[in-house]
């Protein structure tokens, strides 16, 4: 019936339009990456670490969030998984490869994620958000009560290991690259995923579900597979931070925990790839220069009116108000 | 595929907690035909429309469609048999381009959408195909629009255009000229006419004169049953159908809103 017609403006300026952003963004990714590189020179490798393994957790948390308009509370759950299982590993038995520690506790998150999603998947909005906070309190329980994890006092002196068996993961610049390495390739998937075909079917559901579902979408499995690869990242953002801090606690596993990557998220922008990342770094240094000042504890209560404020104000976040106001003025 | 009928209900019924919306309903839709489902506000016509395509779970009846039973399909299978449905108020993706919106929909057919570790430049491949549609629907000027940015008119035309991206055997249309402006109206009837070409529509239509201009089969919908059911001669002639839908018999079909 239709007759393609080849050569056109309009897909052709769809084409070039989609180039120059991306060239755009490498080139702010770019940057950033020099950045990072050489930040370790410069603040201290532990603190940078610590905004490395949160950005990434709440980089996977926000391909929920952002792209799929889905809201977990339960993300804690695979957070402490990847620690406890990596924990459990490195611990238990000596001279355990790292990198398989690594692996298997990401995988056994994506499991656990697995299990939420079928659970949980087909129901919406707030009710999605409640069985993802009552299965994580199943886990935060189990965790609480199993002896391997060490109940209330956690694990501690989990040893680093070497990486392939020769890399000291103990010096901390190493360390510092190995973290850098593992959330550039964790931020790096949820950029493939967010720009791919598939990419487009979740943008597709979070805009309008109905639709998506009359044009013959399976929506419940598209859901599906970002929550397991969601549930897969933030475990390996907790399995590494495991293994950076050789601690692995009941925090973790907290609701709190749960809700501070939603405030990381919301905060630096939601729906945005970089977001997150600016906001675990906001969240953990604002954090970390509370608890050495004298309102040491109203740290909650300061990121409580901090999360309001952005709320009431800035609605897109960090990023999202920024690329607004770049939009406004320079296009 | 040479049934008579494409779409036929037997006995369909949904109740919402004893209230009856849809009752007893035996719908026969006939293969090329553009079929207007019509009665008052509150008849029932959204609700038959969310049981044939599943959003909603049907009491009892059947849905059988080219002679086979969906009755038990979900939403998504009974889509890709080749049933599309448009939505009361217009279902586009809002924050997509109008390429893009068209995209999605033919994307179903390239079997990538769950292909996560590709770029989706891989999809500029379908960039002419959308393009052609969103001319056929007189949008393409707009292809790089975002598509809040259009007109409601526009919105709608888009929408039909998604859904002749796939190529649907039936498409039911939900008041698609519903809040239109004149000369939206016609432009929409022309659109619905030319999508009609090799297909069958069932569509709700308060609008009498474009059911009058479009329609070849009319059933009338009221308090969920079918009231009575034939070309628009003969249910515009229909004393009860005058009463029903317009509340007074003596007001007559013609140009009513
Ligand atoms: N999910 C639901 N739960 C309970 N009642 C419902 C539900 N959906 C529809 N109804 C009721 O069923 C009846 C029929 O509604 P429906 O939307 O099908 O009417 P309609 O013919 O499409 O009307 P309109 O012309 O206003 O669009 C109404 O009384 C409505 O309140
Ligand atoms: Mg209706």
């Amino acid at each position: 019936m239709m007759t393609p017609i080849s050569e056109n403006t309009a897909t052709k300026r769809y084409v070039e339009n989609a180039l120059r952003s991306e060239r755009r963004h490498f080139k702010i990714y770019a940057v950033l990456l020099l950045l990072a590189l050489v930040a370790p020179f410069v603040v201290y490798p532990v603190f940078l670490m610590k905004i490395l393994c949160f950005a990434l957790f709440a980089v996977a948390f926000n391909l929920l969030l952002g792209y799929v308009g889905l809201l977990s509370f339960g993300h804690a759950a695979f957070l402490a998984t990847g620690g406890y299982t990596t924990g459990y590993l490195l611990s238990t038995y000596s001279g355990f490869s790292t990198e398989l520690a690594i692996l298997l506790a990401t995988a056994a998150s994506t499991l656990l994620g697995l299990l939420f999603g079928v659970l949980a998947i087909r129901r919406q909005g707030i009710y999605f958000a409640m069985i993802t906070l009552a299965l994580a309190q199943l886990v935060f329980f189990f965790y609480l009560q199993s002896p391997f994890t060490g109940g209330e006092d956690g694990m501690h002196g989990i040893p680093r290991g070497a990486l392939l068996g020769f890399i000291d993961l103990q010096n901390n610049l190493m360390m510092y690259y190995f973290v850098l390495a593992v959330f550039v390739f964790g931020f790096g998937l949820v950029r493939r995923i967010v720009h791919s075909p598939y990419g487009q079917i979740l943008k597709a559901i979070k805009e309008n579900e109905p639709r998506a579902t009359s044009l013959g979408y399976n929506v419940d499995q598209y859901k599906l597979v970002a929550f397991v690869v969601s549930a897969g990242l933030a475990g390996l953002a907790g399995s590494v931070k495991t293994i950076v801090f050789q601690l692995a606690s009941l925090n973790d596993a907290h609701w709190h925990m749960s809700g501070e990557v939603v405030l990381m998220t919301l905060l630096g922008g939601v729906g945005t790839l970089l977001g997150p990342v600016i906001g675990a770094a906001f969240v953990v240094s604002l954090e970390h220069q509370l608890a050495q000042s004298a309102l040491g504890n109203w740290v909650n209560v300061i990121l409580g009116i901090i999360f309001i404020v952005c709320v009431l104000t800035f609605r897109a976040g960090i990023v999202g108000e920024f690329q607004k106001f770049f939009k406004k003025n320079f296009r | 595929m040479s049934s008579e009928f494409v779409l036929e209900t037997r006995n369909l019924v949904k109740e919402f907690k004893g209230f009856t919306a849809v009752d007893n309903v035996d719908l026969k839709v006939r293969r090329g035909h553009i079929h207007a489902l019509i009665g008052p506000n509150g008849a029932g016509k959204t609700t038959v429309f969310n049981l044939l395509t599943k959003f909603l779970i049907p009491t009892r009846g059947q849905i059988l469609f080219n002679d086979q039973d969906i009755t038990s399909l979900k939403s998504a299978a009974i889509a890709r048999m080749g049933i599309i449905r448009s939505f009361q108020i217009s279902a586009v993706f809002p924050h997509m381009t109008a390429l893009e919106n068209v995209r999605v929909a033919l994307q179903r057919f390239e079997g990538s959408s769950f292909h996560f570790w590709k770029s989706e430049k891989s999809l500029n491949k379908l960039n002419d195909k959308a393009y052609a549609l969103l001319e056929s629907v007189g949008l393409q000027e707009f292809a790089n629009t975002v598509t809040v940015e259009l007109s409601y008119g526009r919105k709608r035309a888009l929408e039909l255009a998604t859904t002749l991206a796939m190529e649907p055997e039936l498409v039911l249309l939900d008041e698609p000229t519903q809040g239109m402006g004149h000369e939206d109206v016609d432009r929409v009837v022309e659109l619905i006419r030319k999508a009609a070409e090799g297909r069958t529509i069932l569509m709700v239509e308060h609008n009498l004169s474009v059911v009058s201009k479009l329609c070849d089969r009319i059933t009338v919908l009221t308090r969920g049953a079918v009231l009575t059911e034939g070309n628009y001669q003969e249910v515009s002639q229909n004393p009860v159908v005058k009463e029903a839908y317009m509340g007074s018999e003596a007001t007559t079909l013609e140009g009513a809103h």
